[in-house]
């Protein structure tokens, strides 16, 4: 199967998505947001692999070894330090809300706007 | 809007993207059949042009070293973002009263938990400390690094000295580690200018591949980014530590 990890990676985006529309509490939110980020890890990823070939490191493998795409991997480690940080944030607007709202169902968030 | 309506216009949406996902994934090349330009040239020139045995490490600091330094201030915002949002109702003297009551938790905590964190803060620190240094040569470098010696931070709240990472946060450590690994991952950056180069070019000496000093200025952008990711990460844990405190406190 040679779409299956872009299968994946899509399966991933539209769970979290799912999760997040369906929420009732917001740090369930925050990680449903961390799944469909991961979907983009596993695409990034899948893109970059090529068969047989090595890690792009060359500490210990002759120079002029095939390697997977190293760019993609460097994207990815962007992509995970942004959502951690982006976690950690939302997880704090969510402690906000808990403080002054005395509710984390989102439901209810906009009801006391509103 | 109802829980029920959000459904009803979330599932035909859904189902057109899912069906967009498939149609462009059916286009993209075959996998495990790699084609991409930039991948294939950057395996076959990094190690000869930056002497930098860590293909990775050369892409995110050096030839993308402008999406780093990007990522990097979005980092240090979101750090700086939690940790005002997380003080805003919150009193020195309820942070004050939060470390007392920890004081006392010290001796709540199981003699072996206490006796293994302890154990592993050093080896911890250590082990950040080679992945950063090596990031050039072997899979690390400042973003992982950085993380491994903000957890032996939390080794030491583990360990039940909650005291302790008071003192070395005591507000402003962390804080201008935090600050002080972001300027210098900018002063490395407009460092190029210096020397008449473009911003974010390599303007050191490359050195050996394989040595510890070598790829030019990606070992010193990975010290910087391990300092704010160390900084940045413990100021984030140490925030939400204190919330749960204080939480533990009032309830």
């Amino acid at each position: 199967m040679s779409v299956f990890p872009y299968i994946v990676a899509g399966w991933l985006l539209l769970v979290g998505l799912w999760g997040i529309v369906t929420s009732r509490h917001l740090v369930h939110l925050v990680i449903c947001l961390s799944v469909m980020q991961s979907s983009t890890y596993v695409l990034l990823l899948a893109v970059g692999y090529r068969h047989g070939a090595k890690a792009p490191i060359f500490a210990d493998i002759p120079s002029g070894t095939q390697v997977v795409d190293p760019v993609v991997q460097a994207l990815t480690l962007t992509d995970v330090v942004v959502e951690a940080t982006v976690a950690a944030l939302l997880l704090a607007l969510a402690v906000q809300a808990q403080k002054r709202f005395g509710t984390v169902d989102p439901d209810e968030l906009g009801a006391l706007r509103g | 809007m109802s829980r029920r309506a959000r459904l009803a216009l979330f599932l035909p949406a859904a189902l057109v993207l899912a069906v967009g996902l498939l149609w462009s994934f059916a286009d993209l090349p075959p996998f495990g059949h790699y084609s991409g330009i930039y991948g294939i040239v950057l395996g076959h020139v990094a190690v000869a042009q930056r002497e930098a045995t860590n293909v990775v490490s050369a892409v995110t600091f050096d030839y993308r070293g402008v999406d780093t330094l990007g990522e990097e201030f979005i980092l240090f915002a979101a750090a700086v973002g939690s940790a005002i949002l997380l003080r805003a109702q919150r009193g020195e003297d309820a942070a004050g009263a939060a470390a007392e009551r920890s004081d006392r938790r010290a001796d709540v905590v199981a003699r072996p938990v206490r006796a293994l964190g302890a154990a592993l803060v050093a080896p911890t620190i250590v082990l950040g400390a080679y992945i950063i240094a090596h990031g050039q040569l072997t899979p690390g470098g400042g973003f992982q690094g950085g993380v491994i010696l903000a957890s032996a931070a939390v080794l030491v709240y583990a360990s039940g000295q909650y005291l302790a990472v008071r003192v070395v946060r005591g507000v402003a450590p962390i804080e201008i580690a935090d600050a002080l690994g972001a300027a210098g991952f900018a002063l490395i950056a407009v460092g190029g200018l210096v020397f008449g180069l473009a911003a974010l070019h390599n303007f050191l000496g490359y050195g050996i591949s394989g040595s510890l000093f070598s790829a030019g200025i990606i070992p010193l952008a990975n010290v910087a980014v391990g300092v704010e990711v160390a900084g940045g990460v413990t100021l984030i844990v140490a925030e939400f530590l204190d919330q749960a405190l204080m939480r533990r406190r009032s309830g």
